[in-house]
């Protein structure tokens, strides 16, 4: 009875202690990798722990919204994000030789980490307002949905996050229930599509980064020196790693990008096979969790969302993981919950909030 | 309306629908999770092996430590080559953004001449990537404290302290010691041929000539390693294991210093040698080759300028004449030759041979002259040797023949290496019947055999083989090995590195060695002898012969007339000998080019060295400090620009009387009137032209 009551008082404050649990784990983890990769700098990791602070703070925030706000406000925000995609295709701040930003002076505000959960909010919206399994001419409305921000975002470049953003609405449609024959089809034609995207479509880095995946040490001070040095950090681990803040190829710095996009090659090299495997485990926990709570969301627009943000999420592990250990090419996809930076946090934890909220608003429906 | 009724109606089914997807997304999940772990095991287990080792690759550096090069010392202990710390200022082009700003601003801050620099950069295109280069090297303390304090402001820019070979005596021992220099492309690759580059890889320097080359692998020592954790930008963490370098073997030699100052003292400005041994063990106990240069100079990378003054230089201050300079040995030989004769039978120690001034062969008008006009008189052996009797040698060669001869003197130590333990050798040549049919396609005729008797024609000798060849007279025919190295000197034992006598010649009547021996004593003590006023008054008695080796043809008629003629075609003044007669402790060989009768110019320099030797201060050196040395190389450095300023000034006039003289000659030719050229000439020195005497006129003779 004091159990159901301290259930209710979480449900009240819309947390999902289970969700919650596994994240606070994660960004735990995170601060002692951070710790390590980044030579000792307390500061910085402070500066992170902050981020994640106010990070969490969104996500509880968002979680006292009502999936229905959600849905009501899917439209809206699709257009201003699709609005904001254009304004940073003509007029936007440029780095590292991508313009993936607005400067409003005081900060810079990328568009693109809006639409990744405002795209499939939008496609969720959509397809929820019809029966499942969705007809021809709403799957056709859905990719377009999903196709006009993918393609302004792959122009900047950022071939990685437009894909995931494409990724996260396609998701929804196939929650939405499309059929296998479609889904064959698709695949055929994405499978087709390659050879084009190659050609034409691809950047020199990006398909050297292709390249260097078959055979980085081809080119071990170019191309390949990132995965030839992470793949080194990880496989010199072992069973049981170095230890924390041991790990040589971390600690004299010849893995690069070694707190951000890099840093499971940290984490794996210091904690081995094991800690690898207890990471693994926790991230399959959260996304477990998360596709619970999108089995038990009692409306559409609420599954679509919930189950398209868990495997966004797992599609992150995975192609982090995935590049850092050699078997997919390098984009520049950070290790969700892990890897230094805001952006992303907010971003992700921003999702888990809309979790939470659809995870804790079904309760309080049916408790009422 | 019609949404509304049917999502009511299929309501269970999409949730059926829904959740079928889930169960596909959590196996597909964790397929691909399966995935991961799959290759992170098989990085992380099976291939564990591979990537320790290749983290380890990366952080685990070797680096090499260069090892301490062994000292060189004298025979009484005194150093002769050390290790001194200098500073150079180091570059790394690589590293350096604008080169040749950099080091314009570097020589505004410290003095860089356009010499030095234009070594640099030449060295800057020579040099492996990522070397350091040396931009400036024996900074003083004051440029090293100015560089010190801008030195952050030149990226790649280093300031390196290191040993370098320092040789206190300047030009007194460079014949004997060699020097070292940086090891060039060549070294290099003779090191990796002999697969011993490894342990170069700390080390710049490298012995180029003398005993440094001789013996650089155990003066070189052993490279060390230290094992240095770096980072990836190959800073230095940490130090996680060493092995220290170990130190070349120090180095004692035969070699004693104040003889080396005692020669060169005694030669003066002549050019010329002294070598003095030890006929019991081979030891090298003098060895000075007049001119000489500061090995110093090349240690530091000697300048174009100094290099081309002594590479030009006609002195040859380069070559060492002890062991490259070829002379025909003159009367030196003679008593070698007056044991052959007793041996074969050819003469006795009573056969008196008449000397009317000449030698002629029979029905030969030919007559070679001796060098006294009006002959000797009767003559046996000794007197041939005391008075250096030009006709009783012609007659003997003659009678021996030159295939006994060769032999002979071959194995006397003649036309052979000696075996000195030094690189720079010639063997010179002790010409046969053979070597006559290779070298000029003629035959041996009788003429050549005659000039062999006074140790002409085509014979050639280094100084150091007339001592070498008078030891094997001392010993009767035992023929050593000259070591100018004695033993080397480390923690674990002193490893002598002389070679035992070998008995090159046996004779059926060992007499006939006292014979020659006790020609050579009275030579120097008794009157009449050719060396007797050189060695008036010696505490200690000596066997000498004295030779005169004519260094222009005189034609018949005309006498030799040293003032008439040019400094460099003077005779060339030798002498050897042996000290004390009775129980010989050292040979000594002494050519004083150029400079007249070897009586009166080679004899008192060898009193001189053997005065010092048989002196209480031989055993009690009191040598000169370094700071006077210092002041004397300064000196002799001076005196030598000033002779080279004299010598291009000589040969600017003698240039414009050549062509003057060319000139009038044109005018005064007007047909084709050719000349035939001379051809058939022997060999000459490497230090003097020497015309050989022509087979078809009367010769001066060659001995006083």
């Amino acid at each position: 009875m004091s159990n159901q009551e301290h259930q209710t008082r979480w449900q009240r404050w819309h947390i999902d202690i289970p969700l919650l649990s596994g994240i606070l784990v994660l960004l735990l983890v995170a601060l002692f990798t951070l710790y390590s990769a980044d030579g000792q700098d307390l500061v910085k990791v402070e500066g992170q722990a902050l981020k994640m602070i106010f990070a969490l703070g969104v996500m509880l925030f968002l979680a006292q919204i009502h999936p229905n706000t959600y849905r009501y406000w899917a439209i809206p925000m699709y257009i201003v994000g699709l609005i904001c995609l254009l304004i940073v295709e003509f007029f936007g701040y440029t780095a590292k030789g991508s313009t993936r930003w607005i400067d409003f002076g005081f900060t810079r505000f990328q568009p693109s980490e809006m639409m990744k959960l405002a795209v499939p909010m939008a496609v969720a919206w959509y397809m929820a307002k019809h029966p499942m399994p969705p007809r021809y001419r709403d799957l056709l409305a859905g990719f377009l949905l999903c196709a006009m921000p993918t393609l302004l975002i792959a122009k900047q470049p950022d071939l990685g996050t437009s894909i995931l953003i494409a990724m996260s609405g396609v998701f929804v449609l196939f929650f939405s229930g499309m059929s296998w024959r479609i889904i064959g089809v698709l695949v055929a034609l994405i499978a087709a599509f390659l050879p084009v995207l190659w050609h034409f479509l691809m950047y020199d880095y990006q398909k050297r980064r292709v390249l260097t995946l078959f055979d980085p040490e081809q080119d071990p001070l170019g191309a390949g020196y990132q995965t030839i040095q992470s793949m080194i950090a990880i496989g010199s681990g072992g069973f049981e790693g170095k230890g924390w803040m041991q790990g040589t190829q971390s600690q004299l710095e010849f893995l690069p990008e070694r707190h951000t996009d890099f840093i499971f090659a940290v984490y794996a090299e210091e904690m081995g096979l094991m800690g690898v495997m207890a990471l693994l485990a926790l991230y399959f926990f959260v996304i477990s969790r998360g596709l619970i709570i999108a089995s038990q969301a009692q409306d559409n627009f609420s599954r679509f969302m919930a189950g398209s943000i868990t495997l966004t999420f797992f599609v992150y592990v995975f192609v982090n993981i995935g590049m850092v250990s050699g078997i997919l090419p390098v984009v520049g996809v950070p290790l969700p919950l892990i890897s230094f930076g805001g952006t992303s946090l907010v971003t992700l934890l921003a999702g888990f909030g809309i979790l939470m909220s659809i995870s804790t608003h079904k309760r309080m429906l049916a408790n009422q | 309306m019609r949404k509304t009724r049917i999502a009511i109606a299929d309501h269970a089914a999409e949730a059926i629908l829904f959740n079928r997807r889930i169960v596909f997304s959590v196996i597909v999940v964790l397929v691909l999770f399966l995935v991961l772990l799959l290759n992170l095991y098989q990085l992380q287990v099976v291939r564990y092996e591979e990537y320790s080792t290749r983290a380890d690759g990366n952080r685990i550096k070797l680096v090499p430590l260069s090892p301490n090069r062994g000292m060189i010392f004298d025979r009484n202990g005194v150093l002769l080559a050390e290790n001194s710390p200098v500073h150079s200022l180091e570059l790394i082009p690589e590293q350096v953004a604008d080169l040749p700003a950099t080091v314009t601003a570097l020589s505004a801050l410290i003095s860089i001449d356009a010499d030095t620099q234009e070594r640099f950069y030449k060295d800057v295109k020579k040099q492996r990537r990522f070397k350091s280069i040396s931009l400036k090297e024996h900074l003083t303390e004051q440029e090293v404290a100015i560089l010190a304090v801008h030195l952050h402001q030149f990226p790649g820019v280093t300031l390196e302290a290191r040993l370098t070979r320092n040789y206190p005596y300047g030009d007194l021992l460079t014949h004997a010691l060699g020097y070292i220099g940086k090891i060039n492309e060549k070294e290099y690759q003779a090191l990796e041929a002999a697969e011993v580059s490894a342990n170069y890889a700390a080390s710049r320097d490298i012995g180029k000539s003398g005993i440094e080359k001789f013996y650089e692998s155990q003066l070189h020592g052993t490279v060390g390693y230290q094992e240095v954790e770096v980072n990836s930008r190959g800073r230095v963490i940490r130090t996680l294991r060493e092995q220290p370098a170990i130190s070349g073997d120090d180095l004692y030699l035969s070699l004693d210093l104040g003889l080396q100052l005692k020669a060169q003292e005694a030669l003066g400005e002549n050019r010329g040698s002294v070598v003095m041994l030890d006929p019991r063990d081979g030891s090298v106990l003098a060895f000075y080759s007049n001119p000489s240069y500061n090995p110093n100079l090349f240690v530091h990378g000697i300048s174009s300028k100094n290099y081309n003054l002594l590479l030009n230089s006609p002195d040859r201050p380069l070559v060492n004449r002890i062991t490259q300079g070829l002379f025909p040995p003159a009367s030196t030989i003679k008593p070698l030759l007056g044991v052959l004769g007793l041996e074969n039978g050819t003469v006795t120690e009573q056969t008196r041979i008449p000397d009317p001034g000449f030698y002629r062969l029979p029905n030969v008008s030919r007559r070679w002259r001796d060098h006294l006009e009006w002959g000797h008189g009767y003559v046996d052996i000794y007197t041939g040797i005391i008075k250096s009797c030009d006709t009783y040698f012609y007659h003997l060669a003659y009678k021996l023949g030159i295939d006994k001869i060769a032999d002979f003197m071959t194995n006397a130590g003649f036309g052979r290496p000696s075996g000195i333990d030094l690189h720079e050798e010639n063997e010179g040549n002790m010409p046969t019947r053979a070597w006559k049919k290779a070298r000029h396609k003629q035959n041996w005729g009788p003429g050549d055999t005659i000039n062999i008797g006074i140790g002409q024609g085509y014979w050639q000798a280094t100084p150091l083989q007339m001592a070498l060849t008078t030891a094997t007279l001392v010993n009767s025919g035992g023929r050593i090995t000259p070591r100018l190295a004695r033993n080397f000197h480390n923690q674990q034992q002193d490893q002598s590195l002389l070679l035992p006598l070998e008995q090159a010649i046996t004779v059926i009547d060992p007499n006939n060695w006292a014979i020659s021996r006790e020609a050579m004593y009275r030579t120097a003590h008794q009157e009449g002898g050719t060396a007797r006023g050189a060695f008036l008054g010696a505490t200690y008695t000596i066997g000498g012969k004295t030779g005169t080796q004519q260094v222009i043809n005189i034609a018949a008629g005309q006498k030799y007339n040293a003032k008439a003629i040019n400094a460099r075609h003077r005779d060339n003044a030798m002498f050897v000998g042996y000290a004390p007669h009775d129980k010989p402790e050292v040979t000594i060989a002494v050519v004083v080019e150029n400079a007249g009768g070897g009586g009166s110019n080679a004899a008192p320099v060898a009193r001189q060295m053997l005065d010092y030797y048989f002196s209480p201060q031989y055993n009690a050196p009191t040598l000169p400090s370094i700071a006077d040395i210092a002041v004397i190389q300064q000196q002799r450095y001076d005196a030598m620009l000033v002779r080279e300023q004299a010598y291009a000034e000589e040969a600017a006039r003698e240039k414009a009387a050549k062509e003057a003289r060319k000139a009038a000659e044109l005018l005064r030719k007007s047909g084709n009137i050719v000349t035939p050229a001379e051809n058939n000439l022997p060999p000459q020195t490497a230090t003097e032209s020497t015309p050989p005497p022509p087979a078809a006129t009367e010769e001066k003779p060659i001995d006083e």
